[in-house]
């Protein structure tokens, strides 16, 4: 875990192919990010774009009528945060007693159904998000199957709801997988142990099973809600747009082309999430046994 | 005494095959017992069915009187010591020890001075804050200990808990196991397939093979009077020779009829004969009837283990006199050196040194497939 690198020659030679990828494809993209951001039309200086995201306003109409000046990008940014935190707890909800029952079950089972939680992500995202625009719909699959068992139609499509469904569906595999996996590596004597020493199942879970699959929670929830907070699409398409969200409100300028914009909103997200990654890196470690792998 | 743990006609298989057979037994309260066989015999299974984690197919196990086949481990006076160890990696060393104690809500203070008791008598002392996975094996073993009787079980399980250790620190834990055993008078059930370990340490040694219990006894009893070919060959090293008693105190075996002290067998009943490597006496060849060739020795600082070719059969002598390879030899039995066991399903699977071990055979064996 904490072993000393080794300078092994022929590492350095394994990595070249990727240090290109990653120089290429991801170090010079987010330096012209943060060039676009910080220049105007003209490649000119300026902080403008990233006053522009603090300190833009706009007015929107209340549920009673009444209009309130916002900060719409700030807004918008919150929104995103809200939803995206939401997403990861129903995740996590979901995905740790899921990846708890699937490491537990036999071998051969385990296969099928880590499987059956990836097939998803073998398909196109927009058309998982069409899917579930069917099954939501007002009059779709989801208020069909409802009625016919003679209950009252939910109205779901267009609300914050919908948005949450599309983005747990979408990650929750990135929950399961870290969790499913610290979980199969983890000592059976140790459960013995505490059940020896005193502990029922729950105390077991709680005193044993919990602190032990940390790790796993913690890279869960990284997985989960980095790419939430910046998800587009899914709010257009399952929020009926009416939650705007900072990955849609990116695509839009970019769209509109004004890139210089986009990109000071692109730089300021990334430095909140490089900011948390930061925070929840020196949070495991120091805190969290076996955080330091994580 | 009083019996503590009773074990009525046990039965158990996994997968169809019988890994316990009818298994009887008794364990006495503030007894040091030792469960002794070689691997896959059923040792471990019997600690598991009185530890709680497995459920007997057959037969009842009785806690002071009390069955107790569903009761789950944690609601059992019993403690295990794993063979790994099984520490909380998550949890320091003091955390790991008031473990037990925390899940009892038992007051802070009354915590923090048990803990520092029993790391006292493990000899632990100072090392509470200290990240288990830092400590070394013996270390981890002595918290796993005193975090077993931190809650002061009836009985303590420990399956091979010196198995990882080195030879001298093994001897070390031995003797301090063997002490905290008689200073706490908790009843210790220790699983082993080590039997100079097993004889020294325990009040009754179980020998168990092939799921069933071969014999119970003290150490003596069990390496002096062997009830089969098995236990004869397992406990130390033994010439086991076919022999018919031809009445009371009288047996005939390698060509001669021997005095011996062992009674009540059939009169021209085949029997096993066992004879320590220690209690042949060597003499010069003329003196004897019984006469062969040195056909190796080993020097072991004590004594040097001779193997002896006689009439065939490669008898093991232990001698501290010094005899070359080659010599020509004779021997000479006192009747206390012979000890006769009735025939069993072991009799002639063992018998004298021309072979490897049935390990080493194991070893060797491609189709053998490798234990866990």
């Amino acid at each position: 875990m904490n072993g000393k690198k080794k300078s092994n020659p022929g590492c350095k030679t394994a990595l070249a192919p990727y240090s290109l990828w990653a120089i290429l494809f991801v170090l010079v993209p987010m330096l012209f990010i943060a060039y676009y951001a910080f220049t105007d039309n003209n490649f000119d200086f300026t902080t403008d774009n990233i006053t522009r995201f603090f300190t833009s306003v706009s007015n929107v109409r209340g549920d009673d009528g009444s209009v309130k000046e916002v900060h719409t990008y700030l807004l918008i940014l919150l929104r995103s945060l809200k939803l995206s935190v939401i997403s990861t707890i129903v995740c996590l909800l979901i995905g740790y007693p899921l990846a708890y029952r699937i490491a537990h079950a036999e071998k051969k089972r385990q296969k099928t159904m880590m499987t059956l939680i990836m097939i998803p992500m073998w398909m196109n995202f927009l058309i998982r998000t069409y899917a579930w625009m069917t099954i939501l719909q007002d009059t779709g699959v989801l208020n069909n199957l409802i009625g016919k068992i003679g209950l009252p139609p939910i109205h779901i499509i267009g609300t914050e709801s919908a948005v949450i469904i599309g983005m747990v569906y979408d990650y929750l595999p990135y929950m399961v997988m870290p969790i499913y996996s610290i979980m199969t590596k983890l000592d059976n004597n140790l459960v013995e142990a505490a059940k020896d020493l005193g502990c029922g199942n729950l105390a077991v879970l709680r005193r044993v099973i919990f602190p032990l699959s940390l790790p796993g929670v913690l890279s869960g929830i990284t997985m989960v809600l980095i790419p939430s907070v910046s998800t587009f699409y899914i709010s257009q398409k399952l929020g009926n747009g009416k939650f705007f969200l900072i990955g849609d409100a990116i695509e839009g300028q970019y769209v509109a082309n004004n890139l210089h914009f986009a990109a000071a909103m692109a730089f300021i997200l990334m430095v909140i999430l490089l900011v948390f990654m930061g925070f929840a890196k020196y949070a495991t470690g120091r805190y969290v046994y076996g955080g330091d792998a994580a | 005494m009083s019996n503590i743990i009773e074990l009525k006609n046990i039965s158990k298989s996994f997968d169809g095959e019988t890994i316990l057979d009818n298994i009887q037994l008794e364990i006495h309260d503030n007894e040091f017992i030792t469960l002794l066989g070689p691997s896959g015999c059923g040792k471990t299974t019997t600690l598991r069915i009185i530890g709680g984690f497995e459920t007997p197919d057959q037969g009842d196990v009785v806690f002071m009187g009390q069955r107790i086949n569903d009761l789950p481990p944690y609601k059992r006076h019993v403690n295990t010591v794993f063979q790994k160890y099984a520490l909380f990696p998550h949890l320091n060393v003091f955390e790991n020890v008031a473990f037990p104690l925390r899940e009892q809500k038992a007051p802070k203070a009354e915590i923090a001075e048990k803990v520092q008791a029993m790391l006292k008598l493990v000899m632990l002392s100072g090392f509470e804050k200290r990240s288990v996975t830092s400590l070394s094996g013996g270390q981890q073993q002595r918290v796993a200990i005193a975090r077993a009787l931190i809650s002061n079980p009836k009985v303590l399980l420990l399956d091979e808990p010196l198995g990882a250790l080195d030879l001298k620190l093994r001897k070390d834990m031995q003797v301090e196991l063997k002490k905290i055993q008689k200073s706490t008078g908790i009843t210790f059930i220790f699983v082993t397939h080590d039997q100079e370990e097993a004889l020294s340490m325990s009040d009754t040694i179980v020998v168990m093979s092939d799921g069933r219990i071969q014999q119970i006894g003290t150490p003596t009893d069990i390496y002096n009077e062997p009830k089969n070919a098995f236990v004869a060959d397992f406990i130390g090293e033994s010439n086991i020779l076919d022999g018919i008693m031809l009445e009371d105190y009288q047996v005939k075996f390698a060509g001669q009829t021997f005095r011996c002290l062992d009674k009540g067998f059939a009169p021209g009943e085949p029997v096993d004969v066992v004879v320590r490597p220690e209690d042949v006496d060597i003499v010069s060849p003329e003196k004897s009837h019984i006469c062969g060739v040195v056909t190796s020795v080993t020097f072991l600082g004590v004594h040097n283990e001779l193997i002896v070719d006689i009439n065939g059969f490669k008898w093991m002598i232990q001698t501290t006199d010094t005899v070359a390879e080659g010599e020509k030899i004779g021997i000479e039995l006192e009747p206390d050196a012979i000890h006769i066991m009735k025939k069993s399903e072991y009799s002639g699977r063992f018998g004298d040194y021309s072979t490897f071990s049935e390990e080493m055979d194991e070893l060797s064996n491609p189709d053998m497939e490798a234990e866990a």
